[in-house]
């Protein structure tokens, strides 16, 4: 317990990671909250490829997560984007109501 | 070691307790509080355990940049107000508590972190290439990340100027009924269409824009 080691923040990781997809199977409010919750989900990925590229001496992981970084910064520009166009047609964001695919 | 598993405990119970706020919580703007929370506590650790460049990134790009966009969204789009009228005048300082609690949390980490920054080498110490050497750890990302990495950073640039072009079109929209400058047609005007000589017959006046 007193030792941290690499499996707390695997631990860590696995933890958040969890609760990101909880929130995005049990959210009924609007799809923000959704991408809130991938946004975890990436920050999840993010304390595993440090904590092993800590650990484990090699920089490669804290390249990828500048990536990952990258990549989550954009996701959540786009996303958002779709959400004010969809909110400007059809002035609702709740999960219950986007039903125009028929899923 | 005892401090190191403090502050892994500390931050890492405020992160996983803000990440559940930020699924469980039911207001919409108490969800983004509660998110750059959890950034900055993550980030926190990300900066005790040694990499600090990353931790510096996640507080600029996600709480600086991701999260006040997300913010601004919720905002824009009023989103709570679909459900009890959040932002009516009566309720209006409804997350105003909320947001101070965690402002004051957040005030305590980065004290905690910017006081544990001195006793960082007795605090946490791993036998490694990456510790020992002399060089900080922004050094020696920027000695890969401009050389062995240069490929996937350019194809990350790319990335993100086809979201900025992407969010840019998605969200662009023309609306009629504007009255707006044209400069081609101002500049493409002659005199043949502008000016027209007329010849007036006395008291009778000129008819303009029939």
């Amino acid at each position: 317990m007193i030792e941290i080691g690499l499996g707390h923040y695997l631990t860590l990781g696995a933890v958040i990671f969890s609760i990101g997809v909880i929130g995005i199977f049990l959210n009924r409010k609007n799809i923000i909250v959704i991408l809130m919750s991938i946004e975890l989900i990436l920050l999840a990925v993010n304390i595993n490829l440090v904590a092993f590229s800590i650990f484990l001496g090699d920089l490669a992981g804290q390249v990828f997560t500048l990536f990952i970084l990258t990549v989550a910064a954009a996701e959540a520009a786009i996303g958002l984007a779709i959400i004010v166009v969809y909110f400007r047609n059809s002035g609702t964001i709740r999960v219950e109501e986007i039903d125009k695919l028929k899923g | 070691m005892i401090a190191h598993a403090i502050f892994f405990y500390t931050f890492s119970i405020i992160a996983v307790v803000s990440a559940i706020m930020v699924t469980a919580s039911k207001n919409t703007v108490h969800s983004v509080f509660f998110l750059i929370l959890d950034f900055i506590s993550i980030s926190c650790l990300f900066i005790m355990i040694g990499a600090e460049f990353l931790g510096m990134i996640m507080l600029i790009v996600y709480v600086g940049a991701v999260a006040v966009l997300f913010l601004f969204v919720v905002m824009m789009l009023n989103v709570a107000q679909q459900k009890n009228q959040w932002f009516t005048a009566k309720d209006s300082s409804k997350h105003i508590p909320i947001g101070l609690v965690i402002s004051t949390l957040i005030f305590v980490e980065i004290i905690i972190v910017i006081g544990g920054w001195k006793y960082k080498p007795d605090l946490f110490d791993v036998n490694n290439s990456l510790s020992q050497t002399s060089v900080s750890n922004t050094h020696s990302l920027g000695q890969i990340l401009y050389t062995d990495y240069i490929h996937v950073f350019q194809i990350s640039g790319m990335i993100l100027l086809v979201a900025m072009i992407g969010a840019i079109v998605l969200t662009f929209r023309q609306r009629s009924g504007v009255k707006r400058q044209s400069y081609i047609k101002q500049i493409s005007r002659e005199r043949a269409e502008g000016v027209e000589v007329l010849k007036v017959q006395s008291n009778k006046g000129v008819k303009i824009d029939d």
